[in-house]
């Protein structure tokens, strides 16, 4: 076992890890975070999506020990500080961008990093970046709307398939 | 998972020092490996992270103009930075997802040269030189049949070296379940001629189509290669595709490849 430490939502984190520990498995198992998911454990699915030092990884597919000394961000920090829904919290429940809500967590993490480096997305570039996040309930079509929406586009524009 | 330890050294040298134990293994963004070890399909006794070693990191223009990218540089770097070469940079950008594009290196890529990858296929057809802890390796010397490269035990590519081609560009028919290339082709002209590689196709693993190269060298157009023809006997089949369909596709990637880049 080697200790870990890192920032997580902004606060300490620490804990012991063996080598094969997962990020995925240390968020949820130690540090009790379950707000990521872990859906295929295969890096498919995307459900597991955090951000280590600002940008989108699958967290089941990276080692506990190879975060260290990182910030990581997950779902759990995403609220508003009076713990109101985010932008693309709030859009994706507006535009119901969720029915069972398993991707929801990646999905959101992974709305975040795609709007830190363009903010005002086309679909088509929506649809792209959604490539490694897989949802089984909406046809992503809501999803991608309330992408546009958060990214303040008109939502309104996306046509039904 | 077996267990394993862990170590992330700082420098190559302390990276080739912990790969001298028995079992150990280079990680590089882990997209291949950590699957893999989930599968238990290897057992390291240790995995060396190479991806804390700073002189392994980045992108940058060497003396002759060429492109070199550091081992363990991620694909969305390469993506951002390599831009003096667009066809490589292109690459980079549509391998895997953003999130594995993230983590994944091109060091990685190239020492597992999947058959089905992208990067073998950019390297190859650039005559990239393949620059280790130890040496040099011509593109033509280094891939040696699927999953095996001419890497030594415990040796690291450190570097890519990449010539900037007159034109090139990379065309992947995405296997739509995994995303890898069911096949893909990158063509790329220098001033002493053209060079074609062919990666997701072959039992062999990526493989440079020579009666391309030769017909494109007298004539960059698509239509040069009118009546060429690859054989699928030896290509991959499986149920994504059998090795006649790949062989098909093998002309109309390459096709599409001159097209784009003419």
């Amino acid at each position: 076992m080697t200790q870990v430490n890192m920032t997580v939502n902004g606060k300490a984190a620490s804990g012991d890890v063996e080598g094969r520990t997962l990020l995925s498995s240390f968020l949820r198992d130690q540090l009790k975070l379950t707000g990521t998911h872990v859906g295929c454990d295969t890096s498919q699915c995307g459900a597991c999506v955090v951000h280590v030092d600002g940008v989108a990884v699958k967290s089941c597919t990276m080692l506990a020990a190879e975060a260290d000394g990182a910030e990581v961000a997950t779902i759990e920090g995403q609220a508003n500080p009076d713990g109101s829904l985010n932008v693309i919290q709030q859009a994706f429940q507006d535009h119901h961008g969720l029915q069972c809500g398993f991707c929801t967590p990646g999905m959101v993490m992974s709305t975040a990093a795609l709007l830190k480096d363009n903010p005002k997305p086309t679909e088509t570039e929506v649809r792209a970046y959604l490539e490694g996040n897989i949802c089984r309930c909406t046809g992503y079509h809501n999803i991608v709307k309330a992408i546009m929406a958060a990214s303040g586009q008109d939502a309104g524009a996306i046509a039904a398939e | 998972m077996y267990n394993f330890e862990f170590e992330k050294p700082e420098t190559v040298a302390d990276a080739v020092a912990a790969l001298g134990a028995e079992d150990a293994q280079a990680l590089g963004g882990g997209q291949t490996l950590i699957p893999t070890l989930k599968q238990r399909l290897a057992s390291p006794s240790t995995l060396v992270s190479l991806k804390n070693i700073a002189e392994m990191q980045g992108v940058c223009k060497g003396d002759d103009g060429s492109i070199c990218i550091g081992g363990a540089t991620n694909h969305a770097t390469v993506a951002a930075e390599a831009g003096d070469y667009p066809a490589l940079a292109e690459t980079a950008a549509h391998i895997g997802d953003p999130a594995v594009r993230n983590r994944g290196t091109i060091g990685g890529s190239l020492a597992n040269n999947d058959p089905s990858a992208c990067y073998p296929a950019a390297a190859l057809a650039s005559g990239a030189t393949i620059v280790t802890n130890s040496r040099e390796i011509a593109a033509d010397d280094y891939f040696q049949g699927m999953f095996t490269t001419a890497l030594e035990e415990g040796e690291i590519v450190t570097e890519v070296r990449f010539p900037v081609p007159e034109k090139a560009n990379y065309q992947k028919f995405v296997q739509p379940a995994s995303r890898f290339a069911l096949v893909g082709v990158f063509v790329a002209k220098y001033s002493d001629g053209v060079r074609v590689a062919i990666t997701g196709a072959s039992n062999d693993g990526v493989f440079r189509w020579a009666e391309a190269e030769a017909a494109l060298s007298a004539n960059f157009a698509p239509e040069a290669l009118d009546g060429l023809s690859l054989s699928g006997d030896d290509m991959i089949s499986d149920l994504h595709g059998t090795g006649a369909y790949r062989a098909h596709l093998c002309g109309v990637m390459t096709k599409r490849a001159v097209a784009a880049a003419a």
